[in-house]
Parts: C-alpha cells; sequence; structure tokens
C-alpha cells in the first residue's frame, strides 16, 4: 500500500499526475521516482485543517510542513531590523538559511506534486524580529527541532531514495544548527551540547507528536498526523 | 538485557523493519540498545530478517572512522597544538568521537555478536606532508577535512542498514552530530582567516585545504535532487543549491579518503 504510492507505474495511470509531469517538464525533469501518486485525504478533512496523509507521502509532508516554517521564518527574519542592523557574518549566515529553507520547501512540493499540503499558515507574534536575541532563539529551536524530526522519521521511510534525501538535508540543518548555537554563545562547546547530545554520542530524536506539539505554537493551520506510521 | 542474537527467533524479532524499538529513542540512556527489555523482544510482530553480517560490516566501517577521528583529537589535545581559547571545542568533538567508539563497539560486540575491529595504526602525517600536531592551522585543515568525510560516510550508509530501525536511528544520530562537528570547525578556520568556507559545503569548493582533500568534496556540487533540478526550480544560485544539500560518499570512496592516513 505505502510502496504503491511511490511506483511510477502508479503516477502514469493518474490523470491529474500526468498533468503535473506535463506542467512541471521544464524543471521537474525526470522527477518519476520521487512523485507520489494522489490520496483523497484531503477531501474529507475540515476546512482549514490539513492532512499530512500516510506512508512516505505522509512522511514527505511532514517534512514539507517543517521546511515551510523554517523558510516563512528566516524570510521573516531577513525582513526585521535584526538583520538589517546585523554583523556581516550574521547576514550572510541568516542569508544562506533563508535561501536553503526555501530550496528545501520548494522541493518537497515539487516532489509531492498534487499530494502536496497546501501552505500553512503561521503565526510568529512570539518572535521579536528586531531583537538579535529573539531571532537566534527561535532560529536554534527551528534548527534544533528540525534534525530532531529528521532524525525520528528516518525509520519510518520506506523508500530508500527518500532516505537519501532526507539524509542530505538534515545534515544540512545540523550545520545550521551548530552555526546558530555558536552565535548565541561563541567558541564553547555547545554547538553541540549535552543537552541535545547524549553520553553516547548520540543526537536527540523526537517523534512526530513531539515536533509538532513543539511546532504548534508557531503555526495556526491544524495538522491531522493520525496517518503517520508508527 | 540484550536481545539474545543467538536466538533466530529474537534475531528476527530485533532486526524487523516496523519494530518497536522506539524506546531507543529515550534520551540519556547509558547504553541504549543494551537496555532494550526482552519482553519488548516478544511483542514485535515477525517480520523480515535482515544480514547480520551486512550490518555488523557497515558498523565496523563506521567504528574504523570513529577510531581515527578520535585518536587524532585526542593526540591533538596531548600535544597542545591547540589554541587554548578553542580547546573547549575539541574537548568535546574528541568526547563525542569515544562516546561513538564505545557505543558502535558495544552495538557490534555485544549486541550484534560481532567482533569490533581494532583499532589501526594511524599517520596523521600522510607520509610526511602534513604536521597537524605542531602545526595549528594544518590541524584544524585535516579535521574539518575528517569530520566532513565523516557526514559523507554516514549518509551513504543509511541505506544498508535500514532494514533495522534500531540501527538506523543510531547511525543517523551519529550523523548529525559530525554535521555539528563539521559546521563548527568550518567557521572557526574561516574566523581565524584561514579560509573563507562556511558552516555548509559550496558547491565542491575545497577551499584553502590542500589539493589531497579534493576527493572529500567531489560531488558536493550537485543541484539535482530525485530528478528535480532545485536551481531551475527556485531560481536560486547553484552555490546555495549545492549548500542546502550534503551530498554521501560510498564505502570505497571513503576507504580510498582514509587510507591516506593509515600506517602502512
Amino acid at each position: 500500500m505505502e510502496n504503491e504510492l511511490i511506483k511510477p507505474q502508479g503516477l502514469v495511470k493518474n490523470a491529474n499526475r500526468r498533468q503535473f509531469l506535463r506542467v512541471g517538464t521544464m524543471t521537474v525533469a525526470g522527477a518519476g521516482l520521487l512523485l507520489i501518486g494522489c490520496n483523497d485525504d484531503k477531501d474529507i478533512m475540515p476546512e482549514g485543517m490539513v492532512s499530512l496523509g500516510s506512508g512516505d507521502t505522509g512522511i514527505l509532508n511532514y517534512a514539507y510542513a517543517l521546511e515551510q516554517l523554517e523558510a516563512a521564518f528566516y524570510a521573516e527574519v531577513l525582513r526585521g531590523s535584526y538583520f538589517t542592523n546585523a554583523s556581516a557574518e550574521e547576514k550572510t549566515i541568516m542569508g544562506d538559511l533563508e535561501k536553503h529553507e526555501r530550496a528545501h520547501r520548494e522541493f518537497f512540493k515539487a516532489a509531492l506534486g498534487t499530494s502536496a499540503i497546501g501552505p500553512l499558515e503561521f503565526n510568529f507574534t512570539a518572535i521579536d524580529f528586531n531583537s538579535r536575541t529573539s531571532v537566534l532563539g527561535a532560529a536554534k529551536t527551528f534548527e534544533d527541532l528540525g534534525v530532531a524530526a529528521y532524525n525520528g522519521a528516518g525509520q519510518h521511510l520506506e523508500s530508500a531514495d527518500l532516505l537519501l534525501i532526507a539524509g542530505k538535508i538534515v545534515s544540512v540543518e545540523a550545520r545550521h544548527a551548530a552555526a546558530i548555537r555558536d552565535l548565541i554563545n561563541p567558541g564553547t562547546a555547545d554547538f553541540a551540547g549535552n543537552d541535545i547530545i547524549d553520553a553516547n554520542g548520540l543526537e536527540r530524536t523526537l517523534n512526530f507528536t513531539q515536533v509538532l506539539t513543539a511546532a504548534s505554537a508557531f503555526v495556526r493551520t491544524k495538522i491531522d498526523f493520525s496517518k503517520l506510521p508508527s | 538485557m540484550c536481545p539474545d542474537t543467538n536466538s533466530a527467533e529474537d534475531k528476527d524479532r530485533f532486526y524487523s523493519r516496523r519494530d518497536a524499538f522506539r524506546q531507543f529513542g529515550d534520551f540519556g540512556k547509558k547504553i541504549a540498545l543494551a537496555a532494550v527489555p526482552l519482553s519488548v523482544l516478544s511483542s514485535i510482530p515477525h517480520i523480515a530478517k535482515a544480514d547480520t553480517a551486512s550490518l555488523i560490516g557497515v558498523l565496523n566501517f563506521a567504528l574504523t572512522l570513529e577510531h581515527l577521528e578520535y585518536r587524532y583529537y585526542e593526540m591533538a589535545l596531548t600535544s597542545n597544538v591547540i589554541a587554548s581559547a578553542d580547546r573547549v571545542i575539541f574537548q568535546k568533538i574528541r568526547d563525542h568521537e569515544l562516546a561513538h567508539v564505545k557505543f558502535l563497539q558495544e552495538v557490534i560486540g555485544n549486541v550484534l555478536k560481532g567482533t569490533p575491529v581494532a583499532e589501526p595504526k594511524f599517520d596523521f602525517t600522510a607520509k610526511g606532508n602534513f604536521q597537524p600536531f605542531s602545526d595549528y592551522p594544518t590541524f584544524l585543515a585535516l579535521a574539518q577535512a575528517f569530520e566532513d568525510t565523516g557526514v559523507r560516510a554516514y549518509k551513504g550508509q543509511a541505506a544498508n542498514v535500514k532494514e533495522s530501525d534500531v540501527v538506523l536511528t543510531a547511525a543517523l544520530s551519529i550523523h548529525s552530530v559530525e554535521a555539528r562537528h563539521a559546521s563548527m570547525v568550518r567557521r572557526l578556520r574561516t574566523k581565524k582567516g584561514l579560509d573563507t568556507v562556511k558552516g555548509w559545503i559550496t558547491n565542491a569548493s575545497i577551499g584553502t585545504l590542500p589539493a589531497a582533500t579534493t576527493p572529500i568534496y567531489a560531488g558536493e556540487e550537485n543541484i539535482m535532487q530525485g530528478g528535480v533540478n532545485v536551481v531551475n526550480l527556485t531560481s536560486l544560485d547553484a552555490g546555495a543549491v549545492s549548500e542546502a544539500w550534503d551530498e554521501p560518499l560510498n564505502a570505497n570512496q571513503v576507504l580510498g579518503i582514509a587510507s591516506l592516513f593509515l600506517a602502512s
């Protein structure tokens, strides 16, 4: 069932999918490997609520939701006065992070095709985008959360190709997290602190519920993740 | 208590793809794997049997790299090559690498009932080409090279340990720690004016690292993900897109890199 969702032959039979492939030819050449079949979950959702779906599609939507959150956050950072007045180094870092998260978000959207959840609405009122402390604190939260989320989700992916792609992204999130932590506490061991790495040298993993609960403080849209693997 | 991997039944359960080893994520357990109670094993449905030998092989490959990293930092801390203000950073990294060595030895030996590889003899001068324990910039350069290699090496093995949720999750949890190390060392080198690299890898750039490190970054310029050209998709510059995805290396590529530092 879950595997079926990512079989290319399943996509060919699907009219919407075929249309997507045609429309997307310019940018999504040969993406058949990753594109994922439609499901009808969205049709039965209460208004304003999104369902991530099940199987690998659901996990990709989960990643897409987190990347939407991060991308929206950094876009907001670039509009605030913290960024305007930031050091050259911090401007470079924030600018890079905005680009990376936007790239991740757009990639997941393209990979999911018609199975992608819509754009989420966010609530960043708790963050003061004019304050370095507030922005870096939030960035740390989001980056550490992203790493723990990917590390926790990896075992649920059926597709080895998707696992590799998740692996390619999670290490970049970890690079971000370490840099942000070093901006907050420069030159210390906090870049890989004991709060997130245990005595075995293993980084924290978080499950779907833990991650989405933590993220929910910043997300207005209700997310149904009940069909994700467990 | 460890699962009894001499028992075919327990072994099947241990390796099952959809098993219930979620308590592996229990943060702070001293030896997480060893702490999985047998009662949990009995609640796991039989599914697939993975290849124990193959898992052991992958973990021994990882253990070899962890030995290299641990020994490198331990020798550097002993030699006093590291600027005093930066010792706290490399003590932390050294501690993680030692923890990884011990963890992998535990999993290979006591859980999978295999034989952990012995620590190889290393030559961190690569036959006299580098002096990392007397020249701090050289130490930092090789540290970056080892950490970025480690990230790529673990990534390249993820699919090979996929049959065991426990081992996969452990490998991912080490992988992100190596990436944190890599980011820190890269930025430290730039802060000291030794390079202009960022915490993330831009294209396949080796920056000011020695030419021998070229294979460590080969392929990092990739902008195609899952058949999607992300530059065309986003109109972002290729450098930024290459930074946003780290690329894997296979075991042979990694061993080729590591072999420069093995004593013959």
